[in-house]
């Protein structure tokens, strides 16, 4: 996790588009400012930065299922639970699901655990557009790269 | 069992907290109900699943942004009803959504 940048994925672990789930790993920083915040003493990760790790997963998801010709931009998250903390030094395991693929929006369930105990979970829904710009798709593509986005199943789907 | 138009007035009532009985078919859902492109996003996603369709949203989008389509043909729930029913007998035809 680069949480100045806001990248929380680490790692896709496994990417299944026939399945339409992803598997991703993150790894929360042993020490960071906003764990001195929250809380001194007691520092546990952020509610809405499980839920923006559950959406950065999700999106990553889409990208395949979309074969990186959309972006998916975050809209809505219902359900949104923190059913457990998370620590500094935690691998964070998440796993998304597409529940529906509108037209222009998509739908993902995704889960967060550390090991086999569930911390968090969401629906998220998704709009679909064109990449504002190349720059963009090409900044993504690099990120993709990075988290190793296994770019050969786009060509057997 | 209920209308298309019926079911649709039940998931906007329950999704964008509308009372029911404000909804009649010939509710415009923008102009009339003020429902916007993030709640219909999410009527869409209801709806999608209630009949088994996808809803072709972008398709209507670009006819009305083209002057081929008004908001009418699409956002008045008696016509989306009437879409959603095309729909419905489209894909139980065979000849897709």
């Amino acid at each position: 996790m680069d949480l100045d940048y806001f990248k929380l994925i680490d790692r896709i672990v496994d990417l299944n588009l026939g399945e339409r789930t992803i598997v991703v790993e993150a790894q929360v920083p042993e020490k960071h400012t906003i764990f001195e915040g929250h809380f001194p003493g007691f520092p546990i990760m952020p509610g809405v930065l499980l839920t923006e790790a559950m959406a950065q997963s999700s999106g990553w998801l889409l990208l395949g299922v979309l074969k990186f010709e959309r972006m998916p931009f975050l809209a809505i998250v219902k359900e949104a639970k923190m059913r457990g903390f998370v620590s500094p030094g935690q691998l964070l395991t998440i796993e998304a699901k597409v529940e529906h693929e509108g037209s222009g929006f998509a739908v993902t369930k995704a889960k967060g655990r550390i090991g086999k105990d569930l911390k968090c979970s969401a629906e998220i829904t998704f709009g679909l557009t064109p990449f504002p710009d190349p720059a963009f798709r090409v900044h993504m593509d690099a990120m993709a790269e990075k988290i190793g986005f296994p770019m050969q199943v786009l060509k057997h789907d | 069992m209920s209308s298309t138009f019926d079911q649709i007035a039940n998931i906007i009532a329950e999704t964008c907290d509308i009372p029911r009985d404000t909804i009649k078919p010939e509710s415009h859902a923008i102009d009339d109900l003020g429902i916007d492109s993030l709640d219909f996003l999410d009527i869409a996603f209801a709806i999608d699943k209630a009949f088994g369709i996808k809803m072709p949203l972008e398709k209507w989008t670009q006819e009305v942004n083209d002057g081929k389509a008004t908001t009418e043909q699409y956002f008045v729930l008696k016509n989306l009803a009437d879409r959603i029913d095309e729909l419905v007998a489209a894909k139980n035809a065979g000849t897709g959504a």
